[in-house]
Order: C-alpha cells, then sequence, then structure tokens
C-alpha cells in the first residue's frame, strides 16, 4: 500500500510541477547566460568604421546598463570575432555560435555580403541579428527576416539624403564610379533613381573591382563623360583612395566629386584640405548635441577616435535590447522581437521607432564637411545642413517588398 | 572628334597613358622576377611581399625612424629612399639566399615555391599585424608634387606618374644592357647554363647567384617605393601583384629580359585597353594570354627553348 | 598493404564513427575536416602519387560546390543529385583543363592549371548564377534519398563520413592497382615509362580527372554542410591551401593528407581571432615545412616505424 501512496504522490507533484502555473513563475533565459556576439571586419576595409571600436561600443552598453553585468540575475556575456568581409566565414561563424556557445544576438555585421549570410542563418535557427554596419536596403526589404532589426543606415536613406540635395543644387548629369558588389550596386541603384526622379540623367557607370586601389582609369572616363557629378558608390578604403587620386587628376576642379557613403574616419584618414566641401549623410554625429557629445568623449577615451555611426548603433542596439530583455523577463527571440517592435526609441543617441520590416526608421543629417580654417578643435569636421525627417529616410512601407510587410 | 566605340581618341590615349604607368610597374617587378627566376631558375613567390616590405620600410624612414630614434630630423625623405630602400632590400634578399634557399638547389623546384610563398605569408602577416590593413598614406615628394595638363588630350597628368614611367624605364635598360651587352652578364648568363664549368675557369659562381637574387629583391623594393605615393603602402599591395607578374615572366619567356620588360609593357596597355570596353576583365586578361601562349609557345613569346 | 595498417584505418573509421556520442568536439567542424581531408587526398594523388603539381585545384572543388549549391536551392534538387551533378561537373571541367595543361611539364604544367583556375574564379565573379561576392547562400541540405533530413546534423554527419569513406577507399585501389604503379613510374622517371611503351599523357589525363571528380566531390559535399558556395572556395588561396595540407601531412603518403587537412583545419579555426597569425601560422609552417620536414607528418612517422607504403 505504502508504495501506491508514494507513485500517487510522486505522479501528482510532477503533474502539478510541470503544469503551467509554476513554469511561468521563473524567467527564461536560455543557457542561463545573455550572450552578445561582436562579429565585424576587425582588421579589413572597415575595421576603421565599425572593428574594435564596435566592440568597446558593445562593452560601454553593457557596463552602462548594469554595473554587475547582469540582467534577470544571469550573466551577460561578451564574445567578439573577425569575419574579414567574407560571407561564409561569418556563416561559419554565427552557426558555430548559435549552435554550440549559446550566443542569442549578433550585432555589427558590417559589409552587407555577411549580414545576409548571418541574417540566414539565424533565421534558421530562430535567435536574433541587429545590423549596424551593412548599408544594403534590400536587408529590410526583399531580403527581411522576422529576427532581425537593421539600426544605423541604408542605401535608401543615404541617396535620399545627400543625392536629392546635389540634385537640387542644378548638378543634374551624373556618372557613378560603382565597387563591383552587392552593396555598390545597391548604393548606385538607389542613387540613380533619385537622380531620376529630381529631372537628371545618369550619363555612365564604372564598375571597378572590390577592393581596388587605383581608380584612374575610370576616374579619367569619368571626366571625359562630362558629368557635374562623379559619384562615388564604395565605401571605406575604396572612397578613400578614390578621393585621393580624384584630387591628383584635378578632377574636383571641374566636377563635384560625391562619395555616396562616408564615415567620420574617412574623413580623418583624409584630412580637411582634401575632404573639404563635400556633401554626406549619415545617422550620427557626435556633435550634434550634450547629449551625443558626453557619449562620445566617453567612447573617446576608450577608442581614442570619436564614434562613427555605426559605433553610435552597436551602443544603441546593445543598450535597448538588454532594456528589452529585462522589460520581457526572457530572451525569447520571438518575445524580445515583439517588444522591440512595439516600444519607441529615444536613447540620446537615436530618436525613432522599429518598423515591421525591422527597419528602425530614425532622422539623418545632411553633412558638409568644414574648410580647415574653420575647425575650432579635433574632430570638428562637419556642418549640419540639414536634418532628414525618419519618414523620408526609409523606402516607404507601401512600395515594401518584405515578406512581413502585408501589402 | 569622332567617337569610337563610345570613346573619344583624346580619351583612348589618355587611358593607355594610365596603362603605360601600370604597365611600368609590371616591367620593373617582372624584371626582377625574371631575373631570379629566368636566369636562377629559382621560383620567388616573395616577390610580391618583398615589393610590399620595400614600400613599408621607405614609409617607416620616412615616418617613424625619428619617433624611434628621438631625432626629429632624421628623416628618410623619398630621394634618400630610391637609393637606400633597393640596398636594404637587398641585404635582406642576400641572407634568404644564403640561409634557406640555398639549401633547396638540389631538390624539386616545387620546394622554392613552396617556401618563398610560405615567406610571402609570413611577412604580409607581419606588416598586417603591425599596420593593420587600411594602409598608410605616402606623399610625393614635393618637386613632383602636381599635375601637368595636357591639353590636347584633355586630361590633367600628375608629375609623379610621369616620373614612374621615366625611371623604371631607364632601369629596366640598363638592367638589360648589363646582362646582355657586358662581360658581367655574359658571366651570369653563363653561370645558370653550366655553373660547374663556370667555375672550372674561376668565376666564383654561388657568389653570383647570391648577388643575383639580391638584386631582383632590390628591384622589388624599387618598385615598391616608387608605387608608395600612389597606391598607398598596404600589406596586400603585393599578393595582388604577385601573380599576374608571374604571368607577365612565364609569357615573356623564361631568361629573356627584354621580353619581360616588353610584356610588362604591353599587359599594362591591354589592361588600359580592356578598362575601357570591357572593365569586369581587366583581372583575368592577362591569364588568357598566358594561357594561349603557354600552349601555342611554350618558351614565351621570347624565350629560348631550354 | 601491412596488416598494421588495415588495423589502424579501422581504428579510425571506428573513432570516427562514435564521434556524435561526444560533446567536446562540434560536429559541423568535423565534417569541415572531412570534406578537406578528401580535398586533400584527391590533391594528393595528382602531386605525391604521379608528381603532377596544380595550382589551380580550387577549380575543381569550388565549381562542384557552386554546382551542386545552384541545383538544391535554385531548382530543389534532392541532395544526392546535387552531388552527382556537382561531381560530374567537374570531372567534366577537369577533363578540359587536364587536357591543355598536360602537353607542359613541372612550373609550366603548374602555371597553366593556374591561369586557367584563374578564369574559373573570372566566371564565378561575373556570371548570375553564382551570385558575385555573395555567393550562393541558404542551400537546404534537403532530405536523402526521399527520407534521411539532413537538416539534423548527425544524420548530415554520417553521410559525409560515408562520402569520406568511399573517396579515401577510391584513391586506396587506385594507389595500390597496376594503373597506381604506372602513375608511380611516371613520378620517378617519365622518359623511362615512356621508353616502356605507356601512353604515359593518357594515364596522367586520366588521373587528372579522377583527381578533380574526387574534389568536386569534396564541394559539393562542403557546399551542403555549410550550406553556401562562395568566391573563397575558386579562390588561388585555396588552391594553395591544399598544397600546404598535403605538404604538411606527407606527400606521397595514404593517410598524410587527412593528417595535414585536421591540423591546417583546426589551427585556423583557433586562431580566426587573432586576424594576422593565422596567416604568419600557415606561412611559418610551410617554411619549416619545406626546410627540414618535407617528408610530412605522416612521412616522419612511418619513416620512425620503418613501414613501407
Amino acid at each position: 500500500m505504502k508504495l501506491k501512496q508514494i507513485t500517487a504522490g510522486l505522479v501528482a507533484v510532477t503533474m502539478l510541477g510541470s503544469s503551467p502555473i509554476f513554469a511561468q513563475s521563473a524567467p527564461k533565459v536560455s543557457g542561463d547566460v545573455v550572450k552578445i556576439g561582436v562579429l565585424t571586419d576587425l582588421s579589413g576595409t572597415y575595421s576603421d568604421l565599425a572593428g574594435p571600436g564596435s566592440v568597446i561600443a558593445a562593452k560601454m552598453a553593457i557596463a552602462d546598463f548594469s554595473k554587475d553585468g547582469t540582467v534577470l540575475g544571469k550573466k551577460i556575456e561578451l564574445v567578439s570575432a573577425d569575419h574579414q568581409n567574407k560571407a561564409d566565414i561569418a556563416a561559419n561563424k554565427a552557426r558555430e555560435w548559435y549552435d554550440k556557445d549559446n550566443v542569442d544576438v549578433i550585432v555589427d555585421l558590417v559589409s552587407t555580403n555577411t549580414a545576409l549570410a548571418v541574417m540566414e542563418v539565424a533565421e534558421q535557427k530562430n535567435k536574433m541579428t541587429l545590423v549596424s554596419g551593412a548599408g544594403s536596403t534590400a536587408i529590410t526589404n526583399d531580403k527581411c527576416t522576422p529576427v532581425n532589426v537593421h539600426w544605423a543606415y541604408d542605401t535608401y536613406g543615404l541617396a535620399n539624403g545627400t543625392a536629392k540635395a546635389v540634385v537640387k543644387q542644378g548638378k543634374k548629369n551624373w556618372y557613378f564610379i560603382t565597387a563591383d558588389y552587392a552593396f555598390g550596386a545597391a548604393l548606385e541603384n538607389d542613387a540613380s533613381n533619385v537622380v531620376k526622379a529630381g529631372g537628371g540623367k545618369v550619363l555612365g557607370v564604372s564598375k571597378a573591382p572590390f577592393p581596388n586601389n587605383d581608380f584612374s582609369s575610370y576616374l579619367l572616363k569619368a571626366q571625359a563623360s562630362g558629368a557635374d557629378v562623379v559619384a562615388l558608390a564604395n565605401a571605406g578604403q575604396d572612397t578613400i583612395n578614390s578621393v585621393k587620386q580624384a584630387s591628383e587628376f584635378g578632377i574636383n576642379k571641374k566636377q563635384t566629386v560625391v562619395p555616396l557613403l562616408m564615415f567620420i574616419s574617412d574623413i580623418h584618414s583624409l584630412g580637411l584640405p582634401t575632404a573639404q566641401g563635400m556633401f554626406m549623410t549619415e545617422g550620427f554625429y557626435w556633435d550634434r548635441d550634450e547629449k551625443t557629445r558626453a557619449w562620445s568623449r566617453r567612447f573617446f577615451e576608450q577608442h581614442k577616435r570619436m564614434p562613427t555611426m555605426v559605433h553610435a548603433a552597436v551602443y544603441s542596439s546593445v543598450m535597448n535590447y538588454l532594456k528589452t530583455v529585462q522589460a520581457t523577463g526572457t530572451d525569447d527571440t520571438t518575445v524580445v522581437m515583439q517588444k522591440l517592435k512595439a516600444t519607441p526609441i529615444d536613447d540620446g543617441l537615436f530618436k525613432g521607432k522599429i518598423r515591421a520590416d525591422g527597419k528602425f526608421a530614425h532622422e539623418m543629417f545632411l553633412l558638409e564637411v568644414k574648410k580647415p580654417a574653420d575647425a575650432k578643435s579635433p574632430w570638428d569636421y562637419y556642418y549640419i545642413r540639414d536634418v532628414i525627417p525618419a519618414a523620408d529616410a526609409s523606402i516607404p512601407l507601401a512600395m515594401s517588398k518584405c515578406k512581413l510587410v502585408k501589402n | 572628334m569622332f567617337e569610337l566605340l563610345g570613346i573619344t581618341p583624346q580619351g583612348l590615349v589618355a587611358q593607355l597613358l594610365v596603362g603605360l604607368i601600370n604597365g611600368s610597374f609590371y616591367a620593373i617587378l617582372s624584371l626582377g622576377l625574371a631575373i631570379i627566376f629566368g636566369l636562377l631558375n629559382i621560383i620567388n613567390f616573395s616577390h610580391g611581399a618583398q615589393y610590399t616590405m620595400g614600400a613599408f620600410v621607405a614609409w617607416i624612414g620616412l615616418t617613424q625612424i625619428s619617433q624611434w630614434l628621438g631625432f626629429p630630423e632624421l628623416t628618410m625623405n623619398y630621394w634618400f629612399a630610391l637609393i637606400l630602400v633597393p640596398l636594404i632590400m637587398a641585404g635582406f634578399g642576400l641572407i634568404l639566399e644564403r640561409t634557406m634557399l640555398r639549401r633547396l638547389y638540389h631538390l624539386d623546384h616545387l620546394y622554392g615555391l613552396l617556401l618563398t610563398f610560405g615567406l610571402a605569408l609570413i611577412i604580409e602577416g607581419l606588416f598586417r599585424d603591425w599596420y593593420g590593413i587600411s594602409g598608410e598614406s605616402y606623399p610625393a615628394p614635393e618637386l613632383l608634387q602636381g599635375a601637368i595638363p595636357l591639353e590636347a588630350i584633355g586630361i590633367i597628368l600628375p608629375k609623379y606618374r610621369i616620373w614612374v614611367v621615366a625611371i623604371s624605364m631607364l632601369v629596366c635598360f640598363s638592367t638589360w644592357y648589363v646582362i646582355e651587352r657586358t662581360k658581367l652578364g655574359a658571366y651570369l648568363r653563363a653561370g645558370t647554363e653550366n655553373p660547374k664549368l663556370l667555375q672550372a675557369f674561376g668565376i666564383n659562381v654561388p657568389l653570383m647567384i647570391s648577388l643575383a637574387y639580391a638584386y631582383g629583391v632590390g628591384l622589388a623594393g624599387f618598385a615598391g617605393v616608387l608605387a608608395a605615393p600612389i597606391f598607398q603602402v598596404n600589406p596586400l599591395m603585393g599578393s595582388n601583384l604577385i601573380i599576374i607578374v608571374f604571368a607577365v615572366v612565364v609569357i615573356g619567356g623564361m631568361g629573356s629580359i627584354m621580353g619581360a620588360i616588353l610584356t610588362g609593357l604591353g599587359l599594362g596597355l591591354i589592361e588600359g585597353l580592356t578598362k575601357v570596353f570591357y572593365p569586369e576583365a581587366s583581372s583575368v586578361v592577362i591569364f588568357v594570354i598566358m594561357a594561349i601562349v603557354l600552349l601555342l609557345r611554350p618558351a614565351g613569346l621570347f624565350g629560348r627553348e631550354k | 598493404m601491412h596488416k598494421n595498417t588495415k588495423l589502424l584505418y579501422l581504428i579510425l573509421l571506428l573513432i570516427a564513427a562514435l564521434l556524435p556520442l561526444q560533446d567536446f568536439i562540434y560536429l559541423v567542424f568535423a565534417m569541415k575536416v572531412l570534406c578537406f581531408a578528401l580535398f586533400a587526398c584527391a590533391f594528393n594523388l595528382l602531386l605525391g602519387f604521379t608528381g603532377l603539381l596544380s595550382f589551380g585545384h580550387a577549380a575543381f572543388f569550388g565549381s562542384a560546390a557552386y554546382i551542386t549549391a545552384y541545383f538544391c536551392k535554385e531548382l530543389g534538387a534532392a541532395p544526392e543529385i546535387g552531388i552527382l551533378l556537382g561531381v560530374f561537373g567537374s570531372a567534366l571541367l577537369g577533363l578540359l583543363i587536364g587536357a591543355l595543361a598536360i602537353r607542359r611539364q613541372g612550373i609550366y604544367f603548374a602555371m597553366v592549371t593556374l591561369a586557367l583556375s584563374q578564369m574559373i574564379y573570372f566566371l564565378a565573379v561575373q556570371l548570375p548564377y553564382t551570385g558575385g561576392e555573395d555567393g550562393i547562400q541558404g542551400v537546404p541540405r534537403g532530405t536523402l534519398f526521399g527520407f534521411i533530413d539532413l537538416s539534423n546534423d548527425v544524420h548530415m554527419y554520417y553521410f559525409v563520413l560515408a562520402i569520406f569513406v568511399f573517396g579515401f577507399a577510391l584513391i586506396m585501389r587506385t594507389v595500390y592497382s597496376p594503373f597506381g604503379q604506372i602513375l608511380k613510374a611516371i613520378r620517378e622517371n617519365e622518359p623511362r615509362a615512356v621508353s616502356l611503351g605507356y601512353d604515359v599523357d593518357r594515364f596522367k589525363l586520366i588521373c587528372f580527372v579522377i583527381s578533380a571528380a574526387l574534389s568536386g566531390l569534396a564541394g559539393s559535399t562542403k557546399s551542403l554542410v555549410f550550406q553556401l558556395a562562395t568566391l573563397t572556395d575558386v579562390h588561388w588561396h585555396m588552391s594553395g591551401e591544399v598544397v600546404l595540407m598535403t605538404l604538411l601531412g606527407g606527400m606521397g603518403t595514404i593517410l598524410g593528407p587527412v593528417v595535414g587537412a585536421g591540423i591546417v583545419v583546426s589551427l585556423q579555426n583557433y586562431l580566426a581571432n587573432i586576424g594576422s597569425w593565422s596567416t604568419i601560422a600557415t606561412g611559418f609552417i610551410f617554411v619549416v615545412c619545406v626546410l627540414a620536414f618535407r617528408r610530412g607528418v605522416v612521412g616522419e612517422i612511418s619513416a620512425f616505424f620503418k613501414i613501407k607504403h
């Protein structure tokens, strides 16, 4: 008899214990740790605009979020790796991190081909990605996933900022020098659409290999075309080389050189004498207001360089992720994504809301590079010429090809 | 003026000029490689890394030495670099040859290739670790800054690039002259054909071979200094060039110095033309040519069948 | 074959078969090692046993990877069909490139293979089917023979192991056959083989095609394991890597390339986060191997135990 009673008791306790009432009382954190992975280009073409600075930004966010490095009573851990701008290295690392190392979310992902590769892996494994480094609009358009947020900028916003403003100045004939890979093509595509919409013409395109050292032949072709604008649809070291060589060949005497994507780290590399007068669009400038200045100075202490918009976005994405995990009581992907998309963001660095397609829609800034005489202190590089509202900086949802948007 | 296939004659000439500039680099690099590969039968896969190293040494001399030694006045400017860097690189080459390459002469050529390939990886990896990949800026010397407007062709040509063409041609043709027309060159050529016989005549053949290798490496360093103001000093500048330069030497013909020079220049021109009409193919056109030449004329265009 | 060697192979196979039971070694990593081991063994057939150094083997590895990736992803082919198509493609490519390259010898042969593989690289960049810089991503692993779900890592692992064993056995069979003896004769002294009346060029070409096909098998399998095919697979660095694996493991030994592949892949994995040090270490190993360690790991061990291959 006693055995029967014990067994019955055990069964009853087990059934009670596994019933929903008990299951929900403890917060669910997978693997008992909240792990964030910074996957970036640590030593290549993009290491200055993202790279080690992104790792520092993520660490700052964790330290600022919680003094003892915990959320919901569980440890927050950070891992980082170099994807060398190669899609296969990125995908394999992401797979290993998600499968073996319990990583919950991967951030930064500079370079569009790596971002897309990792987003695909994340969707398969139902884990998150917060893209800050890559820029192709496709990330939240035809290639969108339900587990991704695109934080800093995209080619649509850049084109609508820079291209629109320059065409308005009357410079209607454009020649593109494009880096021959996904991102360059996206940048050229979005910008040409804006040029044509503003009544302008694209006189020609030169596709340069990516990455490339010597742009002289393409610059000469641009010169021969007689266009008003020589637009550079490339980024990082490629842009720096093209701008330098354009100046060497005297292109900027008769034509306007427009880099479609440029970061403050590039201006620092080029120096104001070469870069002065150029127009560009960015999502963040350290000298914008007191809040951004305060944060940027703290960043500068650790990185010895002022933050680019990618660094600011990594900080913001990690900080908001942790806050959301705290608010929802779990690190479950679906729950966290839902809360992220439902909560407006205003963290002193960015202000806006995450849309259904995963795009974090916030303002962008049209910037002009100062003349050397006007710069009052180191890193005082830009005039803010215009603020582009969030609605104009992202592709309208009605035109979106994202599967998450009902059209 | 009329337009041919979407480009004016002026545009074409401008592109060919740019092609000629690139061709000069190919010529100097393949010259060094042709001496090493063609005459000495050493497959020097580290030629590209030695070119990169030359550029870095020039840059370090200009910007870093003063800090290291604490003498702000002590900098190696461009003109000194043109002479010092090749000497330094030649010394480096001499050490390499004496300590490592010498041990492999009795083996299959494959091992020389693998050894120098490994050395190239080490050199590039080290520079990448020390200086990152973004590339360092190296300004052209003041005398050569600025540009000359060529109204007739409607372009502005930077003075520095004109200088590069001129000095490369000078170095290339003087080297050719020494090897093909002087007694020293004759010894060198004889030494690679029949070292034992030459040694029997009392000529120190191993020393000659070491010095020839050193000279080839010095040429790579020289090309590096020339390249620094144009291409930015970065650890990968050589690895992009190495297989192209090998292809040039193979097409030109082993053992033919003039072949390497002319093919280098020719390739620059062909690449320039390809960039105008079908830019995507500009990086592969050399290999198409190499495959064709190897299959039809295995000794190369100017080579002598050994 | 020596009795002890057979025993060694059986033990290794047993260890490999029991791998999914432990947690220490990540299964996807083990699959990567198997794919590259097969690639290195296929390469060794050409280099170690026939004496032909090809500098463009990435063309076969990568093109098979692309073919399989394309057919499985875009056209929904089953994995076994995708792999068969990839192998067929690389064998055909091997026939074409081999027929052209065989005409030359030594360093010229290597240069021709390099030139032709660069053209394959160019095609991989330009053709719309290959996705340019992005490559082909999100390749579905599918279901094998209609009922084995390969998205399960354990199932995939046994499939890859089976493929590796098949390839390895094929190579062993080739090496220990009369055909293999002729290849070795060609490596030792080609003019003598010719004087004995063998059509040397035909033998070299057949060996080249087998090597290309097996490299393709490795590439196709790899594209299913990692579910992507990218430009890295056809880049000349990949050709250089397989040379390193073979050299380090031991040219002309059967197990050498497997060991070499294991070491190189592990090293790259371990050093990946230290950026440039992976390159420096690779270079250093090349130099040391060439100067002091020419027989490779397995070669040195064999010499130590005086086991004849």
